[in-house]
């Protein structure tokens, strides 16, 4: 068990190397830098100023003494300054994880919450109108674009409501901050909810028609005990996947319902830190998010053993 | 007598009910919620050419002089003191001398002097290098020779030449007055001004947060306790925030005429104005590639361009059709309709122009057999591109079959700087309605706006002398000949000028808006909120 971690780990290391290289190189080989945008955006063209300013940022350095000077200072803990807001770029992320992470969060809480046990009504009901309507929800919650059913959402409240939930940084209560992402989480949710329904249904299907299965109900153990106890326990490994990889996804994935609801998360930041070919703060970005989807598999590899003990990754 | 005195009374009495009526009439207290459409580039003012920066931080600024906040239109009439109490010209009109307002402090403390508006004209004119990333208005201010300290409270800007716009451009919102002791990194970020609001946070992406300055050296102001401004890039969750009154106003000019009228519909209470933004579609001809480097193409070209197709189209008519100077009732400068039907390519009948431009492509080999094959480059954002396919659309009419090329903003200035392109579509704005800032900051020889390096050196003599003219009515009529020679030359032919939409709930008051700019009256000092 402590090789096959030892061995994650230093894959890990390996595959967030490559990933640092590669996100050096793509974005000086996209067109356009800073010093473009900056110039751009005020309306000039003396290529003179242009070149002060690629010189003051260090743009004119060497591509390996670049590349260098970031992963020396990200070993280092110092992530260097952004070019947009001239501030640390440690003090322009932290703030932007914790919301987009309980975003992700809740979204996953909703997804998982009504995407499991959907799944297994609509295969213990198999071929029954629930059923069908279930499959058209699930159908319906994959083929939504989410920015369409974020705005949907948003006329509805105003219609409604007379209100949107627009993002606060210090709501006064749990339930005020619960009530403004709720909605958005929900919105994102759907369609990963509609994802583990699906999965669960033909997972359990295929568990149902097992002889473990039969057995049990032969013992007469309530259908209950069948369903949850054994059939779901057995069905449940490729549904912890898949929920894995759309807690991963959710971290960079989130930009359209960040934008939509105007959630100032990582997702958001990302988008415009690209648009602006922000150097250090893309780079550093897209390494958090490399490193959150990296442990977010090991994670699921490890829970893969809790729940079923026949997997042993020593051997 | 004693009829006289009661009367005296009575009226007395009237006289202060009535201030005290209005004195009450203006609340003090809350915070004014607006909508933003993008991150500015920074807080710098004086470092950027947009409204995204000029509008939310022009409230922590003053100026020498500025625009009076009701004024309609922003013009030499207009001006009123500000930081400065009052000025005077020499009698050659070529010093200018500001008697400067008596205690009043930067944000952080610090005394405000002469030596602040002699460095902030040092740096922003190019005398002397202040460490600022860029300074996109460097052109405007050409005929400053000298800036002399008198006094701690007394300035004076030597002129090279009479300049009656010099007032005009002092008093526009991208002319604040700087702190010496604040270096430019700082004001990229956190800007440091004598004005009603102190900086407090600019989270990017996020938000701008101003708060209430309360040693303003203006008695009582500003009413507005702060001001908040929330970045939300999506136009449409914007509008939907405003509607439920989440938020006060939205960002100056973001909303198109089609939208104010649904926000209107929507809530009718709701108080909007579509006016001029000052903001202009243009087209760039590369002259120094063949066959644009032929006058006769360059003129072909503009003739091929129906003006009022655009406005109907992308506006449904509410958009001006005009020179490079802002068309009347709006603009002080414009043509008059009479006027610009004279001008080639403006007539009423657009099929004789196109005529006209068919005649001179004929001429140089072209016909409907042999299409002249181009690009059209534009920025990859509606704005541009909308505009620019419909002159596709255009052009076609004189044998040009265009191609669409729509570029990434960083790809589009790096290709205008390396002059790679042919036609472009290109969109911009100026601060100020006033032919000095027009022609100076587009059009002389060395401009650094001057995208297409258009040069004409008699006209440069031209805009010199009308820049000198003190009869308003005489320098109309020579700015009006300059700009038809701009655009027989097409220089940067002019297709349409913007208009754009501005929605406020009526709990704000005090709100004035210019109809010929929308960069000047953002300090929110008299405005208030009645909820």
């Amino acid at each position: 068990m402590l090789s096959y971690l030892i061995r994650r780990l230093l894959l890990m290391v390996v595959t967030l190397f490559g990933v640092s290289v590669a996100i050096f190189l793509l974005l000086r080989i996209v067109p356009g830098n800073i010093a473009d945008i900056l110039f751009d955006s005020a309306g000039l063209i003396d290529p003179a100023e242009k070149q002060k300013i690629v010189a003051d940022l260090g743009l004119d350095l060497p591509l390996p003494l670049q590349y260098w000077q970031w992963l020396n200072g990200l070993l280092h803990g110092d992530l260097g300054f952004s070019y947009v807001s001239e501030k640390p770029v440690i003090d322009e992320i932290l703030p932007r994880i914790p919301i987009t992470a309980r975003l992700a969060a809740l979204a996953m809480i909703f997804a998982v919450c009504a995407g499991v046990p959907l799944g297994v009504i609509s295969a213990v009901r198999q071929n029954t109108k629930l059923d069908y309507a279930l499959r058209v929800l699930s159908l319906s919650g994959l083929s939504m674009p989410s920015f369409w059913l974020g705005l949907l959402i948003l006329m509805a409240c105003v219609r409604w409501f007379g209100t949107i939930p627009i993002y606060d940084r210090a709501p006064e209560t749990f339930w005020a901050w619960l009530a403004m992402l709720a909605i958005p989480a929900a919105s994102v949710g759907f369609r990963s909810s509609a994802l583990i329904m699906r999965l669960t249904r033909s997972s359990m299907l295929e568990v149902l028609r097992q002889d473990f299965v039969r057995t049990a109900k032969s013992k007469g153990l309530s259908d209950t005990a069948v369903t949850y106890d054994h059939a779901l326990r057995n069905a449940v490994l490729p549904v912890i996947t898949t929920i894995g990889v759309e807690t991963a996804f959710l971290f960079g994935g989130l930009i359209v319902t960040e934008t939509v609801f105007n959630i100032p998360g990582v997702a958001r930041f990302l988008v415009e830190a690209i648009r602006w070919r922000d150097y250090p703060m893309v780079q550093n970005l897209v390494m958090f998010i490399a490193v959150v989807v990296v442990s977010v598999n090991l994670i699921v590899d490890l829970l893969y053993m809790l729940v079923d003990p026949r997997i042993r990754y020593s051997e | 007598m004693s009829r006289m005195l009661r009367r005296l009374a009575v009226a007395s009495v009237c006289t202060l009910m009535l201030f005290a009526g209005i004195a009450h009439a203006q609340k003090q207290g809350g915070v004014l919620r607006i909508t933003h459409r993008d991150n500015p580039p920074s807080a710098s003012i004086h470092e950027e050419a947009t409204i995204s920066t000029d509008m939310p931080f022009m409230g922590v600024f003053n100026n020498l002089v500025v625009f009076a906040p009701d004024a309609k239109q922003n013009r030499l009439e207009a001006v009123v003191p500000e930081l400065a109490t009052s000025w005077k010209y020499s009698d050659d009109e070529r010093t200018l001398t500001f008697q400067l307002r008596d205690g009043v402090k930067w944000h952080d403390g610090k005394p405000f002097t002469a030596a602040d508006v002699k460095c902030t004209w040092d740096v922003v004119s190019g005398k002397v290098d202040g460490k600022m990333r860029k300074n996109p208005r460097k052109t405007w201010w050409f005929n400053i020779k000298d800036i002399a300290v008198d006094n701690p409270l007394q300035v004076t800007f030597h002129l090279n030449d009479p300049q009656p716009s010099f007032l005009v451009m002092l008093a526009g919102g991208f002319s604040p007055v700087y702190p010496c002791h604040v270096p430019a990194a700082q004001m990229r970020t956190h800007p440091i001004g004598t004005g009603p609001f102190k900086f407090v946070s600019f989270q990017q992406n996020e938000s701008i947060k101003l708060e209430r300055n309360t040693e303003y050296w203006k008695p009582g102001r500003p009413y507005l306790d702060g001001i908040e401004y929330t970045i939300i890039a999506n136009r449409s969750t914007a509008v939907l925030a405003l509607e439920s009154g989440k938020f006060d106003m939205n960002i100056t000019g973001e909303l198109t005429p089609e939208l104010v009228k649904d926000v209107q519909s929507h809530v009718p209470t709701m108080q909007c104005v579509v006016q001029p933004s000052n903001t202009q579609g243009n087209l760039l001809i590369n002259r120094d590639r063949p066959p644009f480097d032929d006058a006769k193409i360059r003129r072909a070209l503009g003739l091929s361009i129906d003006r009022k197709a655009f406005s109907d189209i992308l506006s449904r008519g509410v958009y001006n059709i005009g020179g490079a100077m802002l068309a009347p009732p709006e603009g002080i400068w414009g043509w008059t309709k009479e006027f610009m039907e004279t001008v080639p390519g403006y007539g009423a009948d657009v099929e004789k122009s196109r005529e006209e431009g068919r005649r001179i492509m004929k001429e140089l080999g072209y016909g409907p057999d042999k299409m002249l094959q181009l690009k059209v480059s534009t920025r990859n954002i509606p704005d541009y591109r909308d505009a620019a396919v419909l002159l596709i659309d255009h052009i076609k009419n004189v044998y040009i079959q265009g191609e669409l090329e729509p570029l990434d903003s960083s790809v589009w200035y790096a290709r205008l700087l390396k002059k790679d392109y042919a036609v472009g579509m290109n969109v911009q704005g100026t601060g100020v309605d006033d032919p000095d800032v027009m022609f100076f900051e587009n059009y002389t020889c060395n401009s650094e706006r001057n995208y297409t390096a258009y040069c004409n050196k008699d006209l440069e003599v031209l805009f010199r002398k009308q820049s000198q003219m003190k009869d308003f009515e005489a320098r109309k009529q020579l700015v009006w000949q300059i700009d038809r020679t701009l655009q027989e030359d097409g220089a940067r032919p002019v297709v349409f000028q913007s208009q754009g939409g501005t929605c406020w709930w009526p709990a704000v008051k005090g709100l004035h808006l210019a109809v010929n700019s929308i960069y000047n009256h953002w300090r929110f000092d008299d405005v208030w909120l009645e909820r």
